[in-house]
């Protein structure tokens, strides 16, 4: 049984990957699961200096999911070289590396400095919605994305995914932007923007008052958007939103992602992530279906 | 060994006061493990509330292989887990965080509120000289366990136990003295002992807690400022799933 995809010309022996923000570089978890068993671990995301984040409370529980606004808390790219890569480099899996930034310069200098390292793709976060400048701001505007996706790939020496947000009209819009300006893959859904009110503090349950949802409750919004933008652009695609169970992961690969990043699940289940590959394993014996990739986009 | 999440059987539940639940569970491979200050994270059976609960550790019976959390009914989670009998099963995750930094000091072990289970364990674990200090609102609950480790002193906010007013009253209004402070409540009660300590030059730790989300140091959700740049985020906050729940009260800002 084949389970290996491809994605932007790098194999990943599964297609099971994790949602940044949610894994850390996959460390902690590294006490539950085997990381080896992972097809990539994707990391939190990374800017070129560190970042202290928002104050707290920055999560809530919310129904059939949570709302966070972390704020890209990180340790800055050098610390991030140093620390993590080596960590992760010790697993037989591939390493996605989640950008993010304030500025064009931001990503652009942090791209820059990941050049020399033994990672296998970036993933570019122009859609978290908790910081209050960059981020999302080049992630809903087809024009601003186009032009950050361009300056990132003239200077990425590894492949580039833009991931994308959900908080916009049309996310197609979106997807054909990034490949127009030669991204090489692109993931989604990040989280989508929502507000709790704590009633018994008369305030936001979240201290940056807004706040990403995640989670199952969002599931099938992600899985409309796969489907939507693996029919408007070519570029292989990183599905995720709410995926929990192997067959969340299974809808996603049919509507045309070649990869299902886990997320919020790990939280509920710190196994999450092979519960589900072993979820699609039995799935695919039991239906006599021998390569994975006879089932991405296998609903039109 | 290591962190690990199972399903725990229910030894035994009772209620100790208005909303306060005392709930035994048989978890071997966590109670084999656990220590003093840490905590388990605890799961509903209700697939539309994902996160679990953190509830630290009031005590560890490594014979039996048994666990007991005490904790205040607040909402959803915690109404759920009051129902449970024995018998029945749960799911948690653990053990969590570092427990306290154990000194042979003389010690003064104080609670507030919910934050008085987890001093119980640690005062079995303790081999000192040590005093109790809890303090409640108005109804008490769990003090008579703590008279076969140390003189217990109480301060109620109604004055109907012990002193009328907080901790720190009742510290002073008893002459408590001790080297190590250790503490767990509410974050004005613990601002109040850390500037209590930092005056009277006593060591003191304390046990915080935050919204938690993934409980193991992954997703930076329950961060609490720091006095210096942290070596593991490279700014001022630290993780209080996975680098405390216990710090030395000068490393934080409350």
């Amino acid at each position: 049984m084949n389970m290996s995809v491809n994605i932007a010309g790098v194999e990943l022996k599964n297609p099971i990957t994790v949602a940044s923000g949610t894994f850390g570089s996959g460390m902690e978890y590294s006490e539950f699961i085997d990381l080896n068993r992972l097809g990539a671990v994707t990391t939190k995301g990374v800017a070129n200096i560190p970042w202290p984040g928002n104050p707290t409370p920055r999560i809530a529980e919310t129904y059939g999911g949570m709302m966070n606004a972390i704020g890209l808390q990180n340790p800055g790219i050098d610390v991030f070289k140093k620390r993590d890569i080596p960590f992760l480099k010790e697993f037989d899996t591939k390493i996605i590396v989640n950008v993010c930034g304030k500025s064009t310069y931001d990503y652009v200098d942090c791209v820059e400095k990941l050049g020399d390292c033994d990672v296998d793709l970036l993933e570019i976060n122009v859609s978290c919605p908790n910081v209050k400048e960059g981020g999302i701001a080049f992630g809903q505007n087809p024009k601003a994305l186009f032009d950050i996706t361009k300056e990132i790939k003239a200077v990425a020496k590894q492949p580039v995914i833009m991931k994308l947000s959900p908080n916009v009209t049309d996310i197609t819009e979106m997807a054909r932007a990034a490949e127009a300006a030669g991204a090489d893959a692109v993931s989604l859904i990040n989280t989508l923007t929502g507000m709790k009110i704590d009633i018994n503090r008369r305030t936001f349950a979240v201290a940056n008052k807004t706040a990403g949802v995640s989670g199952p409750a969002i599931h099938p919004i992600a899985v409309r958007m796969v489907y939507q933008v693996a029919n408007a652009i070519k570029l292989p695609i990183i599905g995720m939103g709410g995926v929990a169970t192997y067959e969340d992961a299974l809808e996603m690969i049919m509507v045309g992602a070649s990869a299902v990043a886990v997320g919020t699940a790990n939280f509920n289940n710190p196994y999450a992530t092979i519960e589900i590959l072993d979820g699609i394993e039995a799935f695919m014996k039991k239906n006599g279906i021998e390569d994975i990739n006879e089932l991405i986009g296998c609903v039109k | 060994m290591g962190k690990l999440k199972m399903t725990a059987q229910v030894v035994s539940q009772e209620c100790l006061a208005t909303d306060v639940y005392s709930l035994v569970l048989k978890a071997d491979e966590i109670a084999n493990q656990a220590v003093a200050g840490q905590f388990v994270s605890v799961y509903s059976k209700d697939g539309s509330k994902l996160l679990p609960r953190p509830i630290s550790l009031c005590g560890i019976d490594k014979e039996a292989g048994t666990i007991r959390l005490v904790y205040r009914v607040v909402g959803f989670g915690t109404t759920e887990f009051s129902k449970l009998i024995a018998g029945d099963s749960v799911d948690i995750l653990g053990p969590l965080g570092n427990g306290f930094d154990k000194l042979d000091k003389k010690a003064i072990l104080i609670g507030g509120g919910i934050g008085i289970p987890p001093m119980l364990q640690l005062a079995k674990e303790l081999n000192c000289e040590k005093k109790v200090v809890l303090g409640y609102r108005d109804e008490i609950f769990l003090n008579e366990e703590f008279e076969p480790y140390g003189d217990v002193y109480l301060s109620s906010e109604d004055g109907m136990h012990g002193v009328k007013g907080n901790v720190i009253d009742a510290i002073k209004e008893y002459g408590i003295e001790g080297d190590v402070i250790y503490a767990c409540g509410p974050t004005p009660m613990l601002r109040g002992i850390k500037a209590y300590a930092a005056d009277n030059g006593i060591i003191c730790q304390i046990s915080m807690e935050e919204k938690m989300a993934c409980g193991v140091g992954a997703c930076l959700a329950c961060v609490c400022k720091t006095k210096d740049v942290d070596e593991h985020s490279q700014v001022h906050n630290r993780r209080i799933c996975a680098d405390g729940p216990v710090f030395y009260a000068e490393e934080v800002e409350l």
